[in-house]
């Protein structure tokens, strides 16, 4: 499996990654030989086994529906790149 | 003082022979001195050690202080610590002082453990060398001009180094025990859900596990008797209630048995490290084990498996860095998808967007079950090989890597030749298992790691067996004494 550059674009869209143009060809490179190797992966065929999401196969755990945490609006805040009156600020959004 | 173990340290607070004030600061002492060379540590943290050192004095002063009440420690800098820049070695997280405490760090509070700061790693774990990192690569102190390993190469680093004691590290394809072979310290990668990873950041959160990176594996004992246990802050830590590590240390191997898969003893194995391997195989035969040859016929799904889970749980968990709540912001944002794309893209480094690249692509419409659902069956098939040769051996043994720490800035331009070094490492994830390495000979004048595979949460199993390699080797104070100038 290779991709090309219009690929490796669209997947950098998809990802919200800028990536500087002239890096786009080694990215490609890096991919395809990436996805050649996990290519690997197609002999198994489509025999039927249960794909193994989770190691130990636990199932997600449920807790009650209470509140536990505290709110500690002000300290999360401090790692904000910009906030004002206790909102994240983002460019505009809606004209 | 810095060649003394956890174990050591203990013992001379416990009689008085220092304090902890003291051997905190002969650790942040030799930081200073030797630290500006290996580059072990990314930030760290000497007055909170020294306050910590403190309260552990005037705990021990009125009788209550508990075992390892004192005792220095360095964490790696992807666990989170409260007032404390966690960087995960990311340019994302440069800026990033952590308003909370990491599970592992809170557990090791409550033990009176001193953190003397957080080590250098690769950017977010992802890598083998360490020279991802936003933040310079380490150096192995065994040699300066090699890779000390990763992604916990700090940590190995430090505890070779003798700058700290002990150290924490985490594993998603052997990022505890790569650089635990190639430093020549031992590493405990404990079975999935063992430790709980809340307030670690999180690279891949099916593979990823934290565990110890010690001198020894009494050592690793001591701390997983801190670090293991439930967390219901953890969806998926395990239930099961936690032994005591140290219990079981001296049991006799009399009567175990001990695998080697054949597909760890092939072609792309250094062969001074298989000399290495088979002489401390021989040791376990002295001990009374046996050794039986096994068969792991899907062991080359593995690499080809990591390769599309890992990045896709990747490209998932690093969403969260859009630029809006905390990391790294672009200058001048011209609309919210710029803010994303220049934030992400300046942030992050070349090995972190590659792998959220791979992920994105694996998991994008009409690609999820060529590739995503293909790994995990795949993930089955190694983990069914596994269950298999359990039901045979007691554990499973073979070399860490394939080679020894190779040198700095000699990176191959190919990633895919990079993810070879993890050939014997990245099934224990996909399974979930257990899995020790302790250092067990010298090859091309570096260290070599023995990896030794438990059965799910058989943890005193393998620290059992490396402590009782340990008590009739001396390969790790060798090694020690070769790396703590």
């Amino acid at each position: 499996m290779s991709l090309d550059e219009t690929q490796v674009n669209n997947i950098a869209q998809l990802a919200r990654i800028e990536i500087n143009p002239a890096d786009i060809r080694q990215y490609t490179r890096d991919l395809s030989n990436i996805l050649s190797m996990v290519d690997q992966l197609q002999k198994i065929g489509a025999e039927n086994i249960q794909p193994l999401s989770n190691p130990l196969e636990q199932t997600q755990r449920l807790r009650p529906d209470q509140v536990t945490e505290s709110n500690q609006r002000e300290k999360f805040l401090q790692n904000a790149p910009l906030i004002e009156d206790g909102l994240f600020l983002v460019p505009k959004v809606i004209e | 003082m810095h060649h003394k173990t956890l174990a050591d340290i203990a013992r001379g607070l416990e009689q008085k022979e220092f304090s902890s004030v003291e051997i905190t600061k002969s650790y942040l002492q030799r930081i200073k001195q030797l630290d500006p060379e290996i580059n072990s540590f990314i930030t760290t943290t000497e007055d909170q050690a020294i306050a910590q050192a403190k309260q552990a004095d005037e705990k021990r002063e009125k009788n209550n202080a508990t075992l390892l009440s004192g005792v220095p420690i360095a964490h790696k800098d992807i666990f989170c610590t409260d007032g404390v820049r966690t960087s995960c070695a990311s340019k994302m997280l440069d800026n990033f002082i952590s308003p909370y405490n990491a599970t592992v760090i809170e557990k090791c509070e409550a033990a009176g453990l001193v953190m003397l700061g957080k080590t250098n790693m690769d950017e977010f774990a992802m890598g083998s060398s360490n020279e991802t990192s936003y933040y310079g690569p380490v150096k192995n102190p065994h040699n300066l001009n090699c890779v000390p390993g990763g992604s916990s190469g700090g940590s190995a680093a430090a505890v070779a180094a003798g700058l700290a004691p002990a150290a924490t590290g985490t594993d998603t394809g052997g990022s505890i025990r790569q650089p635990a072979a190639f430093c020549g310290i031992t590493g405990l990668k404990p079975t999935y859900g063992r430790v709980s990873r809340w307030g670690m950041v999180a690279f891949a959160s099916s593979l990823d596990q934290a565990g110890p990176m010690t001198q020894n594996a009494e050592d690793a004992a001591l701390l997983m008797n801190i670090m293991a246990g439930f967390d219901a802050k953890d969806s998926t830590s395990s239930s099961r209630p936690v032994e005591d590590y140290t219990a079981n240390l001296n049991a006799s191997l009399e009567g175990k048995k001990i695998g080697l898969p054949k597909q760890f003893f092939t072609q792309g194995l250094d062969a001074n490290i298989e000399q290495s391997v088979r002489d401390a195989l021989a040791v376990y035969e002295k001990l009374g084990a046996t050794l039986v040859e096994i068969d792991l016929p899907n062991a080359d799904l593995a690499t080809p498996a990591y390769y599309v889970i890992a990045p896709a749980e990747c490209s998932s968990n690093l969403s969260r860095f859009d630029g809006v709540r905390f990391g790294h912001r672009c200058e001048n944002p011209v609309d919210l998808e710029d803010l994303y794309k220049r934030s992400r893209g300046e942030g992050f480094g070349e090995g972190v967007k590659r792998r959220i690249l791979i992920g994105t692509y694996v998991l994008s419409a009409g690609f999820y079950d060529a590739y995503y659902l293909q790994a995990q069956k795949a993930r089955r098939l190694i983990k069914n090989d596994y269950l298999k040769a359990f039901e045979q051996v007691d554990m499973i043994a073979g070399p860490t890597t394939p080679s020894t720490a190779f040198a700095l800035n000699n990176q191959c331009e190919d990633p895919v030749t990079m993810y070879l070094n993890d050939i014997y490492t990245i099934a224990v994830n996909l399974a979930g298992l257990p899995a020790l390495s302790i250092p067990c000979g010298i090859s091309n004048d570096m260290p070599v790691g023995l990896q030794l595979i438990g059965n799910y949460f058989g943890e005193s199993d393998l620290l059992n067996a490396g402590h009782q390699f340990q008590q009739n080797t001396d390969w790790h104070k060798q090694l020690l004494a070769r790396s703590m100038r």
